[in-house]
């Protein structure tokens, strides 16, 4: 169960900061194509015996740099993005299936197993959180900059393509950590909501991450404690509880307002 | 030195030339105004000068340590992304804050600071953009189309404010604009692109230019005298645009 709990808690750390680029940059469903799209990676990380995250982070990462490169080529994004998106859950379900005896971990990488996070899980999950935390970190301001206007941040020497691909290295590696905890399904909700749930409180961009950081950490506590009270599964009771929590902010502003 | 020289630059896209065979340069205090029609290259070029993009062919030089302070058009943040004026003002970094207050005083907004940007009237929201582009105490200051939005003397106000901080800390100042009037009674210079250089010389000389009119018609320079008080406002019958011995005239004109 600690493990569990440290688990969650690193996986929201990492996701707030990012999933509050992805509210504000409209990727929401990029983010999805991204995790849709690990799970292929999951299939040929299985077949060629390598690490379940390096497969899911060399996917992921080919995944949004494929949508990047595609984007504004005849396609809307969001056509591209649904084409891409679940093609790539289609094949990546279909190449598992020629994997003999891991049937039933499929599910496992669908919707997560938090509670059966090893040791070395943990490290790789809180690895990927520190280097997705620093990164965001270290470009947050040249970030921040391009995400408010491309055209701004040339002014002021800032490479916008070269910050979208910082996001896209994070969002990758987010993925890749993720899929233990809430698996390939849900990953987009542990980077949308609990940024979304942060807005109406927040007066600055800093105090947003940190308000989805907190939203996160607290939905990975309840949600694992209702878990285990209510006997339901672990990763879509975290969504949950961060999906209520959205709920209680946005009526908060309602009436505020 | 000139702050910036494009010397006889192209950009194309595709089949699409937007510029072709452009050369200017941009001279320090100056207030040079850049005027023509929708898609005669006027962001393509000002996407040059700031270094956005690259030139197809030909060359920009910029002054070595060139300061450039940067109004967009239109700047729509994300109303999910919250941010104070001062913050934003404070973006990328390294930005004190007594350096902000000064530039919303130069911008002729005080006491904004602690506003959120989405809360913040049309007016006021340019003057934040015109406060940020300040900050930084450039040499150049690059405004595009930057009264989009506002009304008459909510722009004629502005470009009041412009006149004003260029009195104040001598930076030159490019504008691009389709809102002829106001902006070329303000300038000291006026380039008519489309597509190419067509005139450039003073407003009035530009005004009065075959080529200007072919584009724009008569209509504006009556706008221009009501602005100055001075009496530039005829009818000639717009000439054809390119016709040769007008061509030169304009040029001596200058």
């Amino acid at each position: 169960m600690t493990r569990a709990v440290l688990a969650g808690v690193g996986v929201a750390l990492a996701a707030a900061p990012l999933g509050s680029f992805v509210v504000w940059r409209r990727m929401a469903y990029f983010g999805d194509a991204t995790a849709h799209a690990a799970i292929l990676g999951v299939a040929l990380a299985l077949a060629l015996q390598i690490s379940i995250f390096a497969g899911a982070v060399a996917i992921a990462l080919a995944m949004a740099l494929t949508v990047t490169v595609l984007s504004g080529r005849g396609y809307a994004m969001d056509t591209l993005l649904g084409v891409l998106a679940h093609s790539a859950l289609a094949f990546g379900l279909v190449a598992v299936s020629f994997l003999s005896g891991i049937r039933i971990d499929l599910m496992a990488y669908l919707f997560g197993d938090i509670l059966a996070v090893s040791r070395g899980d943990l490290a790789v999950i809180w690895g990927g959180a520190a280097l997705v935390v620093g990164l965001i970190g270290w470009r947050w301001s040249a970030l921040l900059t391009s995400t408010i206007s491309a055209e701004l941040a040339h002014a002021s020497g800032i490479d916008p393509k070269r910050e979208q691909l910082v996001l896209t290295l994070a969002l990758a590696i987010t993925v890749a950590v993720a899929i233990k905890v809430v698996g390939v399904l849900l990953i987009a909700a542990m980077l949308i909501i609990p940024a979304a749930a942060a807005r109406p409180f927040s007066r600055t961009p800093e105090q947003m991450a940190l308000a989805a950081a907190a939203i996160g950490g607290g939905s990975v506590l309840v949600g694992l404690q209702s878990a285990y009270a209510l006997d339901t599964p672990a990763g879509p009771s975290i969504v949950c509880v961060a999906a209520l929590a959205f709920l209680a902010t946005g009526l908060f502003q309602v009436v505020r307002d | 030195m000139s702050l910036i020289t494009a010397d006889n630059v192209s950009v194309s896209y595709g089949a699409n030339t937007a510029l072709r065979n452009v050369s200017l340069a941009i001279e320090p205090g100056e207030i040079l105004t850049i005027v023509g029609p929708n898609g005669s290259g006027k962001t393509s070029l000002l996407r040059l000068l700031i270094g956005a993009a690259s030139p197809s062919t030909g060359r920009i030089t910029r002054k070595p340590g060139l300061r450039i302070g940067y109004v967009p058009q239109k700047l729509h943040i994300d109303p999910t992304l919250p941010i104070t004026v001062e913050r934003f003002l404070r973006l990328p970094g390294g930005i004190e804050r007594s350096a902000c207050a000064a530039a919303l005083r130069r911008a002729g907004v005080p006491g904004l600071s602690n506003r959120q940007m989405s809360a913040l009237s049309g007016g006021q929201f340019q003057r934040v953009l015109l406060a940020r582009a300040l900050i930084n105490t450039p040499d150049l200051l690059l405004l595009d189309e930057a009264t989009q939005g506002l009304d008459q003397p909510g722009s004629a106000a502005f470009y009041l404010q412009i006149e004003e901080v260029r009195r104040n800390t001598g930076c030159a100042i490019v504008m691009i604009s389709h809102e002829l009037h106001v902006v070329m009674a303000a300038s000291d210079r006026v380039i008519c692109l489309n597509g190419h250089v067509c005139c450039e010389g003073t407003p009035e000389n530009v005004s009065a230019a075959p080529e200007y009119r072919a584009l724009f018609g008569t209509g504006t320079g009556g706008a221009l005298a009501l602005y100055r008080h001075e009496h530039d406002h005829t009818h000639d019958e717009a000439c054809a645009h390119g016709d040769a011995p007008q061509d030169s005239k304009t040029a001596a004109a200058e």
